[in-house]
C-alpha cells in the first residue's frame, strides 16, 4: 500500500481549471520529484496537500487523497500535521529574535505541569520545559548532521543554516511521513545544495517520504526515485527518474500540444544599431534579482525575457527604469543613463508597463483621462494650459485624448471619467498601455503584460504591441512568464535564471533548449552520463 | 543606554538645583514607586506580543475607579473595602481589554495611536456616565459622592477610609508600603512566570512576526486579545494600588494621565516600543518621578517660577513618547532601505 | 430596496448617524421653544471659524501623510503672528494683515522641517504626529512663560510672569472678518467677510489642485510606487503637502481667533487637531482620501451637532454635557475611521 495516495484530484478556481484529473503515489522513503512550469499547478496541488485554506475558500477541490490507506482531506494545515504532512515553504518560516530551539518547537513547545496549568487545567498555562526543547532540537539538529548550538538565535545564521533548521523543525515533529520541500535549494549556494541534497537523502533512509519540487532538472535527476510531470494542471508523465533523461524531461515539461502561431514576421535588425545596452546590470529587487548581467537590445527589435518565477527576469524591467536599488551601467544608445532614477529613464524616452498593475501601474482611484496622460503630463509638460504663472492641467484635452484612446483600444468603461478601479483586468492594462502609447516611447518596457486577463483581450494587448513596434519602430523588451506568448512576438528571447541570462533563443528553437535553459543549463552543456 | 543616561544627569542636576534633601528625595521615591509600578508594569506584555505601547491602559485605570466608586457608595472600608474594589473592577478590565484586544485587532499597524483615540472616547463615555447618568439614570446610596445638585460625581472624593489598606497591611505602623511592595513583586514574578509558559512564548511569537506566528498554528488575534486583557487587568489594580496609596480620588482626572506617565515612564527607562524587562520599568518610573518631584523646585530657583518646572515635566513626558516614536519608525524604515543595499553589495 | 441601499452606501454609516442625531436635536429644539434664527447664525459662524483648521487637513491627506495630527504645529505659528501684531500696537485689518504676514513664513518653515522629519518615519505618522503635537505645545507653555512681551494686553498685570492664559482682541481684530460686509436675511446674521475667506482658500487651494504642482502631490499621496514610477520625488510631495497643511493651521487660528475674540494660549492647542479630524472624516473623507467637499460637509455637520446641542442639552441638563458630546463624538468618529480602512498606516 502506497503511503500517499492521490486519485482523480481536480479543481477550478472560479471558471478556470487549474488541475485536472491528477494521480499518482508515493511510498514510504521514497524521494518524489514534481515538474512543472509556472502555472503548470504545482502550488495548488501542494496547497491542497497542505490544506491551506485558500484552498477551502474557493470551493474546495475533487478527488480523493488517502494517507496510509486512511482517507484525507485536510481543511487547514493542522489537519495536514495530524495526518504526519510537513511542508518547508519558499520563504523561510523562522522568528529571526528566536534561538533555533524556540524555532524548532514553535507553537508544539514541550511543557511540564505547572500550578498556574493545574489550577486552569490548560497546557497553555503550563511551563515551557527547556531543557527536553533543547534535547529535541539537538536530536533533530543531530539526525541532519548539524553541529551547532541550538540555543544561537536565527537572526545572525547563514542562508544555508536556515533552510536546515526548517528541515529540522519538520523531522521533529514525530509523526512526520511525508515531508513537501518547495524550491528548497534556491536559495543555497553550490555547496550548500549540495550538502543539502544529501540531507534529503538520509531522510529517505528514516523512511519519510519526500515530494521534491525544484525547477534545477539536474537535482531532479540526481536525487529523485520517480517524477511526476504536469503541465497545464494535466498529469503529463509518471515514470522512474532513471528512465527519463534530463532532455526529455525539459522537453516534457515545456512542450505545448497546440502549435503557438507567430503573431508577426521575423525583422531584418540591423546588429551594428544598439538602442539599449546593460553593462554589469546588477538588480535588487527582493525575490527577483539580477547579477550582474550583460545584454544589448537592437533598434526595433522585440525582445522577450522568460524564465521561471523568482528567477529575476522581473527585475530587469525595474532595475532599468530605477524602481529597486542597481548598481551597474545603463546606456541608452551612446547616452549613458544613471541608474535609480525613474526620472532620468523617462526622460530618455524609456517607458515602463508594470507586472503590477494595481500596485504600480495605475491610480485606481483616479479616472481613466487622469491615468492616460499623467506621464506625459508631468514629463513631457503635455496637457497644460498656463492661467497666469501657473500651468493648469487641461481638462478638455486629456478628457478628448483618453476619449479617442478608449475607441482606438476598445476600453470598456461607463465614461473616460470612470475610476480604473472598476475597470476589468484587461481594460486596466489597456489603460496602461494607453498611457505608453501618449508617451510614445522609442523604447517600451512591458513586464507580464496578459496576466489576468482573459483570452480575447490577450490577443489585443499583443496585436497592439506588435502594431506600436511597426508603425514607429517602438523597441520592446517583453517580460513574460508565458513561454508560448513570447514565442508569438518576438524576435529573440533571453532567459533568465538564478539573476543571470542562461541562453538567448530564437521563438523556432525546441522546446527541449527551452526546458533546459529554465532549469539553468544550455543545451549543449547538458549530457546524461554524469547521473 | 543612551536615554536612561541622559535622564540620570538631568535628574542629578534637577536634584541639585532643588535644593532638596537626599532624605526626603528618598521617601517621596519610595512612596511614588510604589504608587505607580503597577500602572507602568502593565505596558510590558503588549509590548511584547508587538502592539507597541498601550495607550488603552486608561480603561483599565477607568476600571479601577469604577471599583473605588462602588465600594465607595456601598460603604466598604479597610483592606475588605480594598479587596472588593479589586473583585469588581476585575471582571469589568477583563471586560474593556477585550473590546480594546478586538478593536486593536481590527488597527493592526496603527495600534498605538487607535488606542490612544480609543483612550480619549472611553473618557467621554466615562464623563458621561459620571457625570450626567451618576445620581439621575444610576441611583447612589451615597449622597456624599454627588454634587451638592444631586447629579454627577464630585470632583474629588476622600478616601481616607480605605487609604494605605494595602500599603500597611500587616504592617500598620511601618512608614514603607511594604505590603505593597509584596504585591509589586509577586506581580513581577507572575508576569515573568506567565512569558515562560506557552502563551508566553506565543506572545512572544506574535510579537516578532504576526504571518510566521500564523502560518504555524497560532491562534494570533486571540493572543493580541489575552495581552491586553492582561494589560488592561494590571492597570486597573494598579491604579487601585495608586488610589489607596495617595487616599484622594480626582473623579475625572486620575485616569486621564495614567497612560501618558506610564508610557513616558516606560521610555525613560530604556525600553523601546518592541523591547522591554522588568529593570527599564522600574528604572524608569524611578527617573521619570524623580523628575517629577525636583523640576518644580528646580525651575523655581533657576528660572523664578515654580510653574516652568511644571510644564518642563508635562514637556519631558510628551517629548520622550513624541522622540521615542521617531527614532522607533527611523530605525525600522532604514532598516528595510539597509537591507536592500546591503544584499545588492554582496550579490 | 436598491436605491435606499445605495444612497445608504453613499451616504455612509457615520454621516447617517451625525444627520439623524442632528434632526433629533433639531426636533427637539423646536419642541423646547429655542430661537431657530439664533442657532442658524451660530451654525454659520461655527463653521467659519472651523473650516480652515479642517480645511487643512486635506493637503496632508492627499500628499499621503494621513491625517495631520500635528496641526498644533500651525496654530503655534498663527498665535506667535498673532501675539507679535499686538505687541506693535497694531489695531483692526493692519493687525490681521501683520499676523498673517508673520505666521506664514514662520509655518512655512516649520512645516517644512516638520515634513523633513515625517519622510524618516513612514507609515507612522499618525502617531508621531500626535507626540510631536504634544511636545510642541507644552514646551511653548514655557516659551508663553518666559518670551519678553511687553504689552499690557498681554502679559499678566499681576501675580503671574508671561503671558496671559487668554488674551483678548477687543482693541485689535476681534470679529472684524464677522462683522465685514455682514448683513441680516431672515433673522439670521450672515458673518460674510468670514464665510468670504473661507471660500477664498477653499478656492485658492482648488485651483493648485489643478496645477501640474498639486497634481504630482495628489500622485504621491494616492500611490506611492504609481508616483515614483512616473518619476515623482514623493518625498518632496509629501514636504509640500505638510508645508500647506501647517500653513493653513496658521491662517485657520488667526481666522478662528479674531471670531472668537481671543487667543487661548498655553494647553489650549493640545486638542486642536482632534475636532479639525473628526470634521473631515464625518465629511466623508478617509485616511488616505480627501475633497473639499467633505470639509464643508464636514465642518458643516459637526458644528451644527455642536452649536444645537448646546442649547438643547443645557435645558435638559447642564453645562459640561456639550463638550461630554464633542468628546465621544469626535473621538468615535476617528476610530471608526482608523478601524475601517484596514492597514493605511
Amino acid at each position: 500500500m502506497a503511503l500517499l495516495e492521490i486519485k482523480n484530484i481536480c479543481k477550478k478556481y472560479g471558471e478556470n481549471q487549474v488541475l485536472e484529473d491528477i494521480s499518482f503515489k508515493i511510498d514510504q522513503g521514497e524521494i518524489l520529484g514534481l515538474l512543472g512550469e509556472n502555472g503548470a499547478g504545482k502550488s495548488t496541488l501542494m496547497n491542497i496537500l497542505f490544506g491551506m485554506p485558500v484552498i477551502h475558500n474557493t470551493g474546495g477541490y475533487e478527488g480523493e487523497i488517502s494517507v496510509d490507506g486512511q482517507n484525507y482531506k485536510p481543511k487547514n494545515p493542522t489537519d495536514a500535521m495530524k495526518f504526519g504532512i510537513g511542508m518547508v515553504h519558499q520563504e523561510f518560516m523562522l522568528i529571526p529574535g528566536f534561538s533555533i530551539t524556540e524555532n524548532i518547537k514553535l507553537n508544539r513547545e514541550n511543557t511540564k505541569s505547572s500550578l498556574t496549568g493545574k489550577l486552569t487545567k490548560s497546557n497553555k498555562l503550563n511551563r515551557l520545559d527547556t531543557k527536553s526543547m533543547k534535547s529535541d532540537a539537538d536530536e533533530a539538529l543531530k539526525k541532519l548532521d548539524l553541529k551547532i548550538d541550538s540555543l544561537l538565535q536565527v537572526e545572525n545564521l547563514p542562508v544555508g543554516y536556515k533552510q536546515f533548521i526548517e528541515i529540522a523543525r519538520e523531522i521533529d515533529k514525530t509523526n512526520l511521513k511525508i515531508l513537501i520541500l518547495d524550491e528548497p535549494t534556491a536559495v543555497l549556494t553550490e555547496s550548500e545544495a549540495r550538502d543539502f541534497l544529501e540531507i534529503i537523502k538520509t531522510l529517505a533512509d528514516f523512511n519519510i517520504a519526500v515530494l521534491f519540487i525544484t525547477h534545477r532538472l539536474e537535482e531532479i535527476k540526481s536525487i529523485t526515485d520517480n517524477i511526476v510531470i504536469i503541465r497545464d494542471g494535466k498529469l503529463i508523465e509518471t515514470a522512474k527518474t532513471a528512465d527519463v533523461s534530463i532532455k526529455d524531461m525539459a522537453k516534457l515539461m515545456v512542450g505545448r500540444d497546440i502549435s503557438t502561431s507567430r503573431l508577426r514576421k521575423n525583422k531584418q535588425l540591423d546588429d551594428k544599431d544598439i538602442i539599449l545596452e546593460l553593462d554589469s546590470f546588477s538588480v535588487n529587487m527582493p525575490g527577483e534579482q539580477v547579477k550582474s548581467i550583460n545584454l544589448k537590445v537592437r533598434k526595433g527589435e522585440i525582445l522577450g525575457i522568460g524564465g521561471l518565477a523568482g528567477q529575476g527576469k522581473v527585475g530587469i524591467a525595474n532595475g532599468i527604469m530605477g524602481l529597486y536599488p542597481t548598481t551597474g551601467k545603463i546606456y541608452k544608445g551612446t547616452n549613458r543613463i544613471p541608474v535609480n532614477n525613474p526620472r532620468a529613464a523617462l526622460m530618455d524616452s524609456i517607458a515602463f508597463l508594470s507586472e503590477d498593475r494595481k500596485g504600480v501601474g495605475l491610480l485606481l482611484d483616479n479616472s481613466i483621462d487622469l491615468n492616460i496622460a499623467y506621464t506625459s503630463l508631468e514629463i513631457k509638460n503635455e496637457f497644460l494650459k498656463k492661467v497666469g504663472f501657473f500651468n493648469v492641467i487641461d481638462g478638455n484635452k486629456v478628457k478628448s485624448h483618453a476619449d479617442k484612446m478608449i475607441e482606438d483600444l476598445d476600453i470598456r468603461c461607463t465614461s473616460s471619467k470612470q475610476n480604473t478601479r472598476f475597470l476589468s483586468g484587461g481594460n486596466q492594462q489597456k489603460v496602461c498601455i494607453a498611457r505608453a502609447l501618449t508617451l510614445k516611447p522609442d523604447l517600451l518596457l512591458v513586464s507580464e503584460p496578459t496576466r489576468g486577463i482573459d483570452i480575447g483581450a490577450k490577443n489585443l494587448v499583443l496585436e497592439t504591441l506588435i502594431k506600436l513596434n511597426e508603425e514607429y519602430n517602438t523597441t520592446i523588451i517583453i517580460t513574460s512568464s508565458e513561454l508560448a506568448e513570447l514565442k508569438q512576438v518576438s524576435d529573440r528571447i533571453a532567459i533568465i535564471t538564478e539573476g543571470s541570462i542562461t541562453s538567448i533563443l530564437t521563438p523556432e528553437d525546441s522546446d527541449e533548449k527551452y526546458g533546459l535553459a529554465m532549469s539553468g543549463k544550455k543545451y549543449e552543456e547538458v549530457t546524461d552520463d554524469e547521473y | 543606554m543612551l536615554v536612561p543616561i541622559f535622564f540620570i544627569i538631568l535628574s542629578i542636576v534637577g536634584f541639585y538645583f532643588s535644593g532638596l534633601t537626599g532624605d526626603f528625595v528618598f521617601q517621596q521615591m519610595i512612596l511614588r514607586l510604589a504608587r505607580n509600578l503597577v500602572l507602568v508594569m502593565s505596558l510590558m506584555i503588549p509590548i511584547i506580543s508587538g502592539m507597541g505601547l498601550n495607550f488603552g491602559i486608561v480603561l483599565g485605570a477607568m476600571a479601577g475607579q469604577i471599583g473605588i466608586i462602588v465600594i465607595m457608595n456601598n460603604g466598604y472600608t479597610g483592606f475588605n473595602g480594598f479587596l472588593i474594589a479589586v473583585l469588581v473592577a476585575t471582571p469589568i478590565a477583563i471586560i474593556l481589554g477585550y473590546l480594546v484586544g478586538k478593536i486593536l485587532n481590527k488597527a493592526k499597524g496603527k495600534e498605538m495611536i487607535t488606542s490612544m483615540i480609543l483612550g480619549f472616547f472611553a473618557n467621554g463615555i466615562y464623563q458621561l456616565i459620571f457625570i450626567i447618568f451618576a445620581g439621575t439614570l444610576i441611583p447612589f446610596k451615597n449622597k456624599d459622592l454627588l454634587r451638592s445638585s444631586g447629579d454627577g460625581l464630585r470632583n474629588t472624593i476622600d478616601l481616607i477610609s480605605i487609604k494605605s489598606s494595602l500599603d500597611n497591611l500587616l504592617f500598620p505602623n511601618s512608614p514603607y508600603p511594604i505590603m505593597t511592595f509584596v504585591v509589586i513583586i509577586l506581580l513581577f514574578v507572575g508576569i515573568y512566570l506567565i512569558l515562560k509558559t506557552k502563551v508566553g512564548q506565543e506572545m512572544r511569537a506574535v510579537g516578532q512576526s504576526m504571518h510566521i506566528a500564523s502560518v504555524s498554528g497560532i491562534d494570533v488575534d486571540k493572543t493580541r486579545i489575552i495581552a491586553i486583557i492582561i494589560s488592561t487587568v494590571l492597570a486597573a489594580w494598579g491604579q487601585l494600588i495608586y488610589l489607596q496609596n495617595m487616599g484622594t480620588f480626582n473623579t475625572y482626572n486620575n485616569h486621564e494621565q495614567v497612560g501618558l506617565f506610564a508610557v513616558a515612564s516606560i521610555l525613560i527607562g530604556g525600553a523601546s516600543v518592541n523591547k522591554v524587562s522588568w529593570k527599564e520599568v522600574v528604572l524608569g518610573t524611578f527617573l521619570f518621578h524623580l523628575l517629577f518631584i525636583v523640576s518644580p523646585l528646580a525651575g523655581q530657583n533657576i528660572a523664578g517660577d515654580a510653574q516652568i518646572g511644571e510644564y518642563f515635566r508635562v514637556f519631558i513626558a510628551y517629548g520622550v513618547i513624541g522622540v521615542a516614536l521617531i527614532l522607533h519608525s527611523w530605525e525600522e524604515n532604514k532598516k528595510k532601505s539597509l537591507n536592500l543595499n546591503f544584499d545588492l553589495n554582496n550579490s | 430596496m436598491m436605491s435606499i441601499k445605495k444612497t445608504y452606501e453613499k451616504i455612509g454609516f457615520p454621516r447617517l448617524i451625525i444627520i439623524v442625531f442632528i434632526i433629533v436635536l433639531l426636533v427637539a429644539a423646536a419642541s423646547l421653544k429655542i430661537p431657530l434664527s439664533g442657532i442658524y447664525s451660530d451654525i454659520l459662524i461655527r463653521f467659519g471659524m472651523n473650516a480652515i483648521l479642517v480645511l487643512a487637513m486635506v493637503p496632508a491627506i492627499k500628499s499621503g501623510i494621513g491625517l495631520n495630527f500635528n496641526l498644533p504645529l500651525g496654530v503655534i505659528f498663527g498665535l506667535f503672528g498673532a501675539l507679535v501684531s499686538m505687541e506693535l500696537g497694531l489695531h483692526g485689518w493692519t493687525s490681521l494683515f501683520a499676523s498673517l504676514l508673520i505666521a506664514v513664513p514662520l509655518a512655512t518653515c516649520g512645516g517644512y522641517l516638520y515634513g523633513l522629519m515625517l519622510n524618516k518615519v513612514k507609515g507612522q505618522e499618525m502617531t508621531v504626529g500626535n507626540y510631536v503635537g504634544f511636545s510642541i505645545v507644552s514646551f511653548m507653555c514655557i516659551v508663553w512663560t518666559i518670551a519678553p512681551f511687553k504689552s499690557p494686553e498681554l502679559v499678566w498685570a499681576m501675580g503671574g510672569t508671561g503671558l496671559r492664559t487668554t488674551v483678548s482682541l477687543e482693541n485689535t481684530m476681534e470679529k472684524i472678518l464677522d462683522n465685514f460686509l455682514s448683513f441680516k436675511l431672515f433673522n439670521v446674521t450672515i458673518p460674510t467677510g468670514l464665510l468670504l475667506s473661507v471660500g477664498l482658500l477653499s478656492f485658492l487651494f482648488w485651483f493648485f489642485t489643478k496645477t501640474k504642482s498639486g497634481i504630482a502631490m495628489e500622485v504621491a499621496g494616492s500611490n506611492e510606487n504609481f508616483a515614483v514610477s512616473n518619476g515623482v520625488d514623493v518625498n518632496k510631495e509629501r514636504i509640500k503637502g505638510t508645508v500647506l497643511s501647517t500653513v493653513l493651521g496658521a491662517i485657520g487660528i488667526i481666522i478662528y481667533s479674531q471670531s472668537f475674540g481671543f487667543l487661548q494660549l498655553y494647553n489650549a492647542p493640545l486638542y486642536v487637531a482632534m475636532p479639525a479630524v473628526a470634521s473631515i472624516l464625518i465629511g466623508g473623507a478617509t485616511v488616505s482620501h480627501a475633497k473639499i467637499s467633505h470639509v464643508l460637509i464636514g465642518t458643516l455637520l459637526f458644528q451644527s451637532v455642536l452649536v444645537i446641542a448646546l442649547p438643547v442639552i443645557n435645558i435638559i441638563s447642564e453645562g459640561s454635557m456639550s463638550e461630554i458630546v464633542r468628546v465621544i463624538v469626535s473621538n468615535g468618529i476617528i476610530l471608526y475611521a482608523l478601524t475601517r480602512s484596514g492597514g493605511v498606516e
